[in-house]
């Protein structure tokens, strides 16, 4: 029995969190046995062979024309084909924006449940157990697959990479047919005007809430995320506000992140936002009220005036740069 | 135009979430139960489209208990012109739900099939997709903005660092994201006007399950750090702590 793990690119390359999925094989690789296959859908070979480094066993591409960028009903086809054959006992996706989009197709198609967003994969009584938050992470799921294949999809960040697993075997070319006339064409995608990095895949967030008074001032967070190269996000109060566009908007009906660094700046700390943040490594509190219910999730709190402390903090991180570059 | 909206009544986001006594499920004493705010949008879409038309037809599809009837009293409320209750006391997997709303959909000539993007009890995201998959209808999940111009759609969708442009050719399922468009408040001409729409009230046998739940609990509770200092003459000692202590920096 194999692993099939589903690797994604973007653009001809190769995306991190696809490591991170292959990392996660090569280490379940011991409890369920067999090999870790990766189903690589694109244009052209991205550089597959980097791919056994990251613990693949072995690696199928599924090369045409029509897979260079994202299109669900051709990679669906090429991923159901592939656990058609190979009958894995478990197929991993990354739970990036792709993956989640793909991965219910995949086990829709195939018939078996699909554990969204895990957190942990293990073998607990002889069988696959996948650990997942639910309710924007205020209560953790554990669920088991009645059927196989099994099907989880990671969440980003949370799984490390492997390195120097080894050489991957065979390269495979998968058979990949014309797709059928598509009724779903992508036309474009347009950069986002902010970062490039998405929340959930970030290693450092700072966050802004209405303490900040208005949108004009979010260019504190702005400054202060730039320095600790870190990703902007929001509550969801100055998103509703029309502060900050919903794709930085952390918690219950907006993302949920676990960067090794949050800093909260000016957020009193809703239950819907803490329920998102919280499983963050390291958690920093900037806020005016020291009763603030951010301050009882926060390793470390400040006290203090956001308008005075997040320029000087702005100013220290700098220097630190400054004196490490 | 047909218009078909899914919807699930969820847990207020307020809710502070209590384990069940099988410890497997939420317990349900005392949470206020609302319509999955994704899924507004579904609706306020829907609405929106069938007043552009000016003719059509939006029937709102859930499946639960008995008291899932008030959430989709409130849908009726907004607008939609008929319920279809998929009546079941059971919990069902995403995999359960989408082939329970499929065979209930299959047949309604719907050109979109909206569901919104998440519910926010189980996180899952599936039913959607899953959903268009089991029609075989295309599918653009988790969209942030909707034009329609005959038979195509044009829909945009966030990805990592990003947003994708899609054309779709309907019929077509469609997941929506907040930001889409800001959902209505029920009327009450609209409140009055829904007690009289029809609830066409359905028994469901869940099919066989995709996932076991094997339990739910709580996360470790997250302790109370300390503060480091009040205003700017903390500024260094926050820095000393996330570099030396918790190094991160």
């Amino acid at each position: 029995m194999s692993i099939l793990v589903f690797v994604e690119q973007r653009g001809g390359r190769i995306r991190s969190v696809s490591n991170e999925a292959l990392g996660e094989a090569s280490r379940l690789k011991g409890a369920l046995g067999g090999e870790v296959v990766a189903i690589l859908p694109c244009a052209s070979d991205p550089g597959a062979g980097s791919l056994g480094a990251a613990g693949a066993d072995k690696v199928r591409l599924a090369a045409h024309p029509g897979l260079g960028s994202y299109d669900p009903a051709g990679y669906t086809r090429a991923v159901v084909a592939a656990a058609v054959e190979l009958e894995p006992a478990l197929i991993l996706f990354p739970a990036s924006s792709l993956g989640k989009d793909l991965a219910p197709r995949v086990a829709a198609r195939l018939g078996v449940g699909l554990a969204s967003d895990c957190t942990a994969l293990a073998v607990e009584g002889g069988r696959l157990v996948a650990t997942r938050p639910v309710y924007a992470g205020k209560a953790i799921q554990k669920v088991a697959f009645p059927k196989t294949p099994a099907i989880a999809s990671l969440r980003p960040k949370v799984f490390a990479p492997v390195s120097n697993a080894g050489a991957a075997g065979a390269v495979a070319i998968a058979a990949v047919s014309d797709p059928a006339p598509n009724r779903m064409r992508l036309l474009r995608t347009a950069a986002a005007s902010g970062s490039k990095v998405d929340l959930t895949e970030s290693e450092v967030i700072v966050s802004g809430g209405r303490g900040l008074k208005g949108p004009e001032n979010f260019k504190l967070i702005e400054e202060l995320a730039g320095a600790l190269g870190a990703t902007v996000g929001a509550s969801r109060a100055v998103v509703d506000a029309g502060w900050r566009p919903h794709s930085e908007q952390v918690g219950q009906t907006g993302k949920t992140v676990s960067p090794k660094l949050y800093v909260a700046v000016g957020i009193s700390g809703a239950i819907q936002h803490l329920a998102g943040m919280s499983s963050s490594r390291c958690i920093v509190a900037i806020n005016k009220d020291p009763d603030a219910p951010i301050f009882k999730v926060a390793d470390y709190g400040l006290v203090g005036d956001l308008f005075e402390v997040v320029p000087a903090l702005t100013e220290a991180v700098k220097k630190l740069n400054a004196q490490h570059a | 135009m047909i218009q078909v909206v899914c919807i699930k009544q969820v847990a207020d986001s307020e809710t502070r979430v209590k384990i069940g006594a099988d410890g497997k499920s939420l317990d349900p004493s005392g949470v206020t139960w609302i319509l999955n705010p994704y899924d507004e949008f579904a609706v306020e879409q829907a609405l929106r489209v069938k007043e552009k038309l000016g003719a059509g037809e939006v029937i709102a599809v859930s499946l639960g208990g008995a008291g899932v009837q008030a959430t989709l009293r409130n849908v009726l409320a907004m607008g939609a012109d008929r319920a279809i209750h998929l009546k079941t006391n059971s919990p069902a997997d995403p995999l359960q739900a989408a082939r329970a709303l499929a065979a209930a959909i299959r047949d309604l000539g719907a050109q979109i099939v909206w569901f919104g993007r998440q519910a926010i009890d189980d996180d899952a995201a599936q039913v959607g997709p899953m959903t268009a998959e089991l029609l075989e209808l295309p599918c653009v999940t988790s969209i942030a903005s909707f034009e329609l111009e005959g038979t195509t759609a044009t829909v945009e969708r966030d990805i990592e660092g990003g947003r994708e442009v899609v054309e779709v050719t309907l019929p077509a399922a469609l997941t929506t994201d907040k930001g889409l468009n800001e959902p209505r408040y029920a009327s009450l001409k609209g409140i009055m006007a829904a007690k009289k729409k029809p609830i066409d009230e359905r028994p469901l046998e869940l099919g066989e399950a995709g996932l076991e739940v094997v339990s739910l609990a709580l996360p470790a509770a997250r302790s109370a750090g300390r503060i480091v200092g009040q205003g700017t003459a903390a500024v260094p000692e926050l820095l000393r702590v996330l570099r030396e202590e918790a190094r991160v920096l």
